[in-house]
């Protein structure tokens, strides 16, 4: 279920300093996010093409992971364009399609692949590891970090205890429908997994004292600083203000 | 239940964030380092659990959760629900970086109301255990969907039909999971009371 397919890759995105991609996916995402301009937008999602090139992502796994948003994106096509209100483009007995929501189904549409192919090609290609890090290094709290990397290092042992749970029930001839008594054994399944979870904890907890924990994780990629840390960052940074000038003058 | 990017308006996604911080800090500092390791395997367990999907007629949803995640935790469960939503961005590309703000507003805040209001209804007898993990499932599903209806809503007035259609196809959403919940809760309280942080008799 769960692999971190981009994370092992060559790229020149996967050299530079997890750090650096943290700030930089920031920065990107948000004047994206805040920008109002349509023209703009597809300026925004030509630098996150350019962003997954760069990161020499497989297309296809790409596309597979933007399916979600897709399904999203379906909805607001459907709903936005018949219940906004503005000047009708078209009308088909009482069927009317408003100008300004398909205008903005249209900027919705652009601005969320836009941010999501920037957090795929700078987040999504680093380790939790390496995203732990660079979380590290920009100050945020150890606490936080540690949830971080503890929660993920125990997903997938607790989904094994879910399959081996709910294969223990299917084997007592569980099929699960819309009654009582399905939804009766995902509670009891859902509070087993919430019991295993937090022994295991507790067991996690001793050993990890036992071998001299001290409230401190150590990493072991270590990043050299080098130039095109800073190259990166640089462009980076340009290309997103001088778009956010660009619209300001625009308007 | 999550909000997609490139939707909401910079005002709402700033404040969203700003909450979201502030939650998480206080969350954090109520978190001492012995129960670290079990808010990280609980969250870990809010992750997997929200893959389990019910059937519902000829549809399915998946289970979200936060309601029992709020019992469990508390305030805690603030930084615990921002970690899983962190995780699943990262592995599902539910939602990138600028929703992260809202999404943790209108996951986790009405799972640290739900433990407020509805806690002490929990231990007291077996059919108001039911009842109160019944209301804090439904309740947080609930004030969930308003929040997410209210951030649409505040980017911009014309989402008023789309919020509304949202809110209204979560009400078999709350149901379910009221009743998984307070199942859950009877349950929890019978095989483990421990992990509940209700006051013993």
């Amino acid at each position: 279920m769960i692999e971190e397919k981009f994370a092992s890759g060559h790229s020149l995105i996967h050299q530079v300093d997890p750090k650096i991609r943290i700030i930089a996916s920031i920065v990107l995402s948000f004047a994206a996010a805040l920008c109002d301009n349509i023209y703009i937008a597809i300026l925004y999602f030509m630098i996150s093409a350019i962003l997954i090139t760069m990161a020499r992502l497989n297309l296809q796994d790409v596309i597979k992971r933007l399916k979600p948003v897709f399904w999203f994106l379906l909805m607001i096509w459907i709903i936005l364009p018949v219940t906004f209100e503005g000047k009708i483009i078209y009308q088909y007995h009482w069927l009317k399609i408003a100008g300004p929501g398909v205008m903005l189904c249209l900027k919705i549409t652009i601005k969320s692949i836009t941010i999501l192919l920037i957090f795929t090609a700078l987040i999504a290609t680093m380790t939790i590891a390496s995203l732990g890090n660079g979380l590290h290094k920009l100050c945020v709290p150890d606490k936080m970090v540690f949830l971080l990397l503890m929660s993920y290092r125990y997903i997938a042992v607790i989904e094994e205890e879910y399959k081996r749970l709910l294969r223990a029930a299917k084997f007592r001839g569980f099929s699960p429908g819309t009654n009582m008594h399905s939804y009766k054994t995902f509670a009891y399944l859902v509070g087993m997994l919430f019991v295993r979870a937090s022994i295991r904890a507790q067991r996690v907890y001793q050993a990890m004292l036992c071998r001299g924990f001290n409230q401190k994780f150590h990493t072991l990629d270590v990043y050299q600083p080098n130039r095109l840390n800073s190259i990166f960052l640089t462009c980076i940074l340009t290309a997103g203000l001088s778009l956010v000038i660009l619209e300001i003058i625009w308007v | 239940m999550h909000i997609s990017e490139g939707i909401l308006s910079g005002p709402v996604l700033i404040s969203g964030a700003a909450m979201a911080v502030a939650g998480t800090a206080i969350g954090l500092k109520k978190i001492d380092y012995d129960r670290i390791v079990h808010v990280a395997i609980l969250s870990s367990a809010f992750f997997v659990a929200s893959l389990i999907h019910i059937n519902i007629g000829p549809s399915s949803v998946h289970l979200i959760l936060n309601g029992i995640v709020g019992l469990l935790l508390g305030f805690a469960a603030i930084p615990a629900i921002l970690t899983a939503l962190l995780l699943q961005s990262v592995f599902f590309q539910y939602g990138g970086l600028t929703a992260l703000g809202v999404n943790v507003v209108v996951m986790a805040f009405p799972a640290v109301m739900v433990h407020y209001l509805f806690l002490p209804m929990i231990g007291k007898s077996p059919k108001l255990t039911f009842l109160g993990g019944f209301l804090a499932g439904m309740f947080a599903i609930l004030i969930s969907s308003l929040l997410l209806g209210l951030a649409l809503w505040f980017t911009d007035k014309n989402f008023l039909e789309t919020s509304l259609t949202i809110i209204t196809a979560h009400i078999p959403v709350m149901i379910i999971e009221g009743i998984v919940t307070g199942f859950c809760v009877t349950f929890l309280l019978k095989v483990y009371p421990e992990i509940l942080p209700v006051k013993k008799k």
